[in-house]
This record gives C-alpha cells, sequence and structure tokens, in this order.
C-alpha cells in the first residue's frame, strides 16, 4: 500500500502549510501595526475624539460599531429569509418550481460583490435618498449584504436539511405528525449544527465584505442613530485609506485589519462553542 | 514525525532554490536594461504609464516601472532612493526645498451638483460653509428648501488635501454625508442625488457631462469651472502634476522627465483629461 505511506505525509503537509499561511498573516499584521501599538497606547483607540489620521487621532471604535451593526442587521434579515428558502423548496414547492428556484439562488451565490455594490449605488441609494436623504446609509450597506449572504445560508440550510437521514422522516410521518410538526420536530433540530453552521459563514463574509459596502455606505466615520446615517465598516476603511496612507495612519490600518481577524476569531470561538453544546 | 519535518525542511529547502534560479535570469537582463522606478500620486500614474510605455518603444532597452501610492509616498521613496522619480499631484510645500519638480501637465479641481440644481455659483466661503455644515440647506442658496448631500473624499487623498487648502478648513471640520474614494465615484454619486454637491477633477466631470451625465460644473468665485480657465491660470482650484527628483535629474530621469514634459505626449495628457504644459 504504498499510497498509505505517502498520503499522510501530503495531509500533514498541506494542513501546516494552511496553517503557516494562517499565521504569516497574523504576525505580518501585528508586525505591521507594531509601530502604533508600541507607540500609542491601546486606549486612544477607544478614547480618540474622531477618526482623522492625518491630525493624530485614531478613534476606531465607530467603525467596528458600524461593522458589527452592518453584519447583524444583514444577518437579522437574511436568516429568516435564507431558512424560509430552504424549507420551501425542501418541503412545500412542487419539484419543477423546487430545481429553478434552488438554481436562482446558486447563481446568486456566484454573483461578484462590486455588481451588488454596483446596484446598490445606482438604484437602491437613490431610492432610499427620495425617501429619507442622503440615501447612503447603513440600511443600504444592511440590504447588500442581506442579498450577498442569502444564497450562503440558503444553500447551507438545504444541505443540512437534505442531510438528514430519511429513516428519521419516515418515522415522524409514520407518528403521525403534520409536515410543520416534522420539520419542526425532527428535521429542524437534526440539521441544527449544519444550519447554524452555515449562518457563521454568512456572518464572517458580511463582517469581511468591502467593495459593496464600501460603494453603498456612505462611509462617514460616526456611531450612526438611526438606520438611514451613513457608517464606515473597517474594511472599507482599508480599502478607502491604504493606498494612501503613510506612516502611523497605515499602521493604524493594520490594527483594524487585525481588529477584522480578531472579530472573525471570536465568531469561530462561538460557533464551536455553540457546536459542543448541541453534542451535549 | 521527525521524518516527517524533515521531509518539508528539504522539499522547501528545494522550492527556494528553484525560485532563485526561476528569478536569476530577471536579475541578469536587469544589468543590460536600464530600469527606472517612478513611483506616487494615483492622479499621476495612469497618465505616467501611458508616457512610459509610449518612451519604452522610442527607446528600446530601457524600462519604466509605474507604482501607485500616493503623492505622500511619491516623495517619501525619492527621498529614500527607493524611486528615481516621485509623482506629486500637487506644488511642493516650503519644507520639500531637497526636491525638484517638473511639471508635465495641469489639473482642475470643480465643484460638480446635479444638472437639475439652480445654483447659479458659489464663492469659497459658500463652499466652506456647506462643508462644514453652517449652511445645511439649499434655501439659502437658490430657494428649494432640500437639504444638501456633502459629498467628501477620504483622508490621504490628494484632492482633499488641495480642496481643505482652498477652503481654508482642516479636515475634522468637514461635516460630510458621503465619503467617497475616487473621481468615477464622486460622479456617480453626485448624477444619482439632486441634492448633492461634491468636488472632482474637472477634466473627468467635463468628460462625464460630455457623455449625457446629469451633472453641472459650478463657477467659483464667478469663474467658469472648465479646462479652458485651468489653462489660463485662473480658476483657483487648480494645481500642477509634477514629477519630482531628488536634486537634478541624472541620465535616464533627465532623459524620462524631458520627454513627458514634451509636445510628444500632449495627445496622452489630454486623453486623461488633464491640460497639458509647455515646457519652456
Amino acid at each position: 500500500m504504498p499510497i498509505d505511506q505517502w498520503l499522510p505525509g501530503i495531509l500533514r503537509a498541506g494542513a501546516l502549510i494552511a496553517l503557516l499561511i494562517m499565521l504569516f498573516i497574523l504576525i505580518f499584521l501585528i508586525g505591521e501595526s507594531w509601530p502604533v501599538l508600541s507607540k500609542l497606547s491601546i486606549a486612544q483607540l477607544v478614547t480618540d475624539s474622531s477618526w482623522h489620521p492625518l491630525e493624530g487621532t485614531y478613534n476606531l471604535m465607530p467603525m467596528l460599531t458600524g461593522t458589527v451593526l452592518a453584519s447583524t442587521g444583514a444577518l437579522l434579515l437574511a436568516i429568516p429569509l435564507g431558512l424560509a428558502s430552504a424549507l420551501f423548496t425542501l418541503f412545500y414547492a412542487p419539484r419543477y418550481l423546487a430545481v429553478s428556484y434552488k438554481r436562482l439562488i446558486e447563481l446568486l451565490a456566484g454573483i461578484p460583490s462590486v455588481v451588488f455594490g454596483f446596484w446598490g449605488l445606482t438604484v437602491l441609494v437613490p431610492l432610499i435618498n427620495q425617501w429619507q436623504p442622503p440615501g447612503a446609509s447603513l440600511l443600504a450597506g444592511i440590504l447588500v449584504l442581506t442579498l450577498m449572504i442569502l444564497p450562503t445560508v440558503t444553500v447551507t440550510a438545504h444541505a443540512a436539511l437534505a442531510a438528514v437521514s430519511d429513516e428519521l422522516a419516515r418515522n415522524a410521518a409514520a407518528l403521525g405528525l403534520s409536515r410543520w410538526g416534522t420539520i419542526q420536530g425532527v428535521m429542524l433540530p437534526a440539521a441544527k449544527t449544519g444550519i447554524s453552521a452555515g449562518i457563521m459563514l454568512a456572518a464572517a463574509r458580511a463582517l469581511g465584505e468591502t467593495m459593496a459596502v464600501l460603494m453603498v455606505a456612505g462611509n462617514v466615520v460616526q456611531y450612526p442613530e438611526t438606520v438611514f446615517d451613513p457608517v464606515r465598516t473597517l474594511a472599507a476603511n482599508i480599502a478607502l485609506e491604504t493606498a494612501y496612507a503613510m506612516g502611523d495612519h497605515r499602521a493604524v490600518l493594520f490594527v483594524s485589519g487585525l481588529l477584522l481577524m480578531g472579530l472573525i476569531m471570536v465568531l469561530s470561538v462561538l460557533a464551536e462553542a455553540l457546536e459542543k453544546q448541541q453534542h451535549v | 514525525m521527525q521524518k516527517f519535518l524533515q521531509f518539508l525542511f528539504v522539499h522547501s529547502f528545494c522550492f527556494v532554490v528553484t525560485i532563485g534560479y526561476a528569478t536569476q535570469p530577471g536579475a541578469q537582463t536587469k544589468s543590460v536594461t536600464q530600469r527606472l522606478v517612478v513611483t506616487g500620486s494615483s492622479t499621476l500614474a495612469p497618465l505616467v504609464n501611458e508616457i512610459a510605455r509610449r518612451f519604452e518603444s522610442a527607446h528600446p532597452g530601457m524600462r519604466i516601472d509605474v507604482q501607485t501610492g500616493g503623492s505622500s509616498r511619491g516623495i517619501t521613496e525619492v527621498r529614500q532612493g527607493i524611486a528615481a522619480i516621485g509623482m506629486v499631484s500637487r506644488a511642493l510645500k516650503p519644507d520639500e526645498g531637497d526636491l525638484r519638480a517638473y511639471a508635465i501637465a495641469q489639473d482642475g479641481i470643480g465643484i460638480i451638483v446635479h444638472a437639475g440644481n439652480r445654483v447659479a455659483g458659489l464663492s469659497r466661503d459658500h463652499v466652506a460653509d456647506i462643508f462644514t455644515g453652517n449652511i445645511t440647506r439649499w434655501k439659502v442658496l437658490d430657494g428649494t428648501g432640500a437639504r444638501i448631500t456633502v459629498i467628501h473624499k477620504a483622508e490621504g487623498r490628494s484632492t482633499l488635501e488641495l480642496f481643505l487648502d482652498y477652503i481654508r478648513r482642516k479636515n475634522s471640520e468637514i461635516k460630510p454625508h458621503i465619503i467617497i474614494g475616487d473621481n468615477a465615484q464622486g460622479i456617480k454619486a453626485v448624477a444619482g442625488n439632486p441634492h448633492a454637491i461634491g468636488y472632482v477633477s474637472i477634466g473627468a466631470a467635463e468628460f462625464e457631462i460630455r457623455r449625457g451625465l446629469p451633472l453641472r460644473l459650478l463657477p467659483l468665485d464667478g469663474i467658469a469651472a472648465s479646462v479652458e480657465t485651468v489653462r489660463q491660470g485662473v480658476f483657483p482650484l487648480s494645481r500642477p502634476l509634477n514629477l519630482v527628483t531628488l536634486g537634478e535629474p541624472q541620465g535616464l530621469a533627465s532623459q524620462f522627465i524631458e520627454f513627458a514634459r514634451s509636445p510628444q505626449v500632449h495627445d496622452l495628457v489630454e486623453t486623461q483629461y488633464f491640460i497639458p504644459v509647455n515646457a519652456d
């Protein structure tokens, strides 16, 4: 069995390379943000009066808030919509409709984010502007993000539900459970891990999404008072300013990258904890 | 495990050596061809890139490497000797006396509003008041009560620097509603919002107006914003686009600067919506 001899080596190398890349990115981010982390106190990133790097004020908190708000908003909309879509195609839709609907959702998943951004900029923003100026706002960001993560939630929920063994469904039917009773009492609990993994994936995508949000969210650094106020996300901040940033300004942008990575890590730890809880 | 590490070590060593050999020929040709690194302003980069390509085809065996990263990067890297020529889209500051600037074009920054906006023109004080939030409605200026949407640029851009310089304000005093990255994004934002005001490169705005986008360039202090007034040097918001060197340019650098200022490239300057200068 020669394959068995060298396969573990290759797999280990693959895993190690993935780990090293991750580690190098982290080291690189810390290295690039070190000038600021060692010189300014971290408290300054929270307590400074505003974000005006050329004037020496580096408050990242409004952007952290903007990032979290935009992603949370998008998740609140995408989770019910995505779950409903998955349940509809699996349990309620006639076969021909289910197939074409699923294709449509998969197509949605393949649309590049700039296209969503462009649509948002030329259609959504002017529309909101007529209602509540200036249009480019947290709301526009949330709606565009929702469209982008909806297919992720739908496709993963669909896959998780479809993977639940037929035996369970048949048993439920034998017990005389109604369709909704089967879904709510048997299918959803059985597919819980897969569905929440999909939601975490969607959340990570929403947190890191850059171009589409940059085009529609207005990018003003502030705490939004309503959903109609413009916000800037951490990712958009990096994209907007990196090309022109020098010295401390550049280093603080790397700190915002570090912060973004931290957010994603927290998310994956949360996902892990959730999974453990379910297995107990 | 030890065996595996050994395996990994040997293979990664081979990899590095292979890469080293692969890049060797490049290093050898480097000594044959002459190379010139040009870096700096992203406003200038597309133009200089075109000029460089024409220069290369006229002078075989010479390579011009154009990189971007903003005017400030251009200045830093010329001082450090990383780049031979820096691209700086503003006049040199008093503390930059160690550098020599050679203008290759002029660029004007125009205030743009939607084509439906009835404002006849603005003064410097009006512009400052609008951007600092002292005037929040068009009422004061044209009789309609709509709220003004202020479109501003992200920190670090030379357009922003020149604009702030003109209205004599600090960036932290500006109260923007939307923050944008490049000219194209600003133009789209204003074209999609009847109550917006922004500032972009005049050449780019004139081009989009000719293409039929609903935009207007506002006269500033009674002077029409056009390529023509910038050429005459009377428009208040204009800037030179410079190539800078540390001390007198030598050899290839001086040859390239001379070429970039010659009438041979005027057509290239004009296709980028800038205004050629006459090098006398």
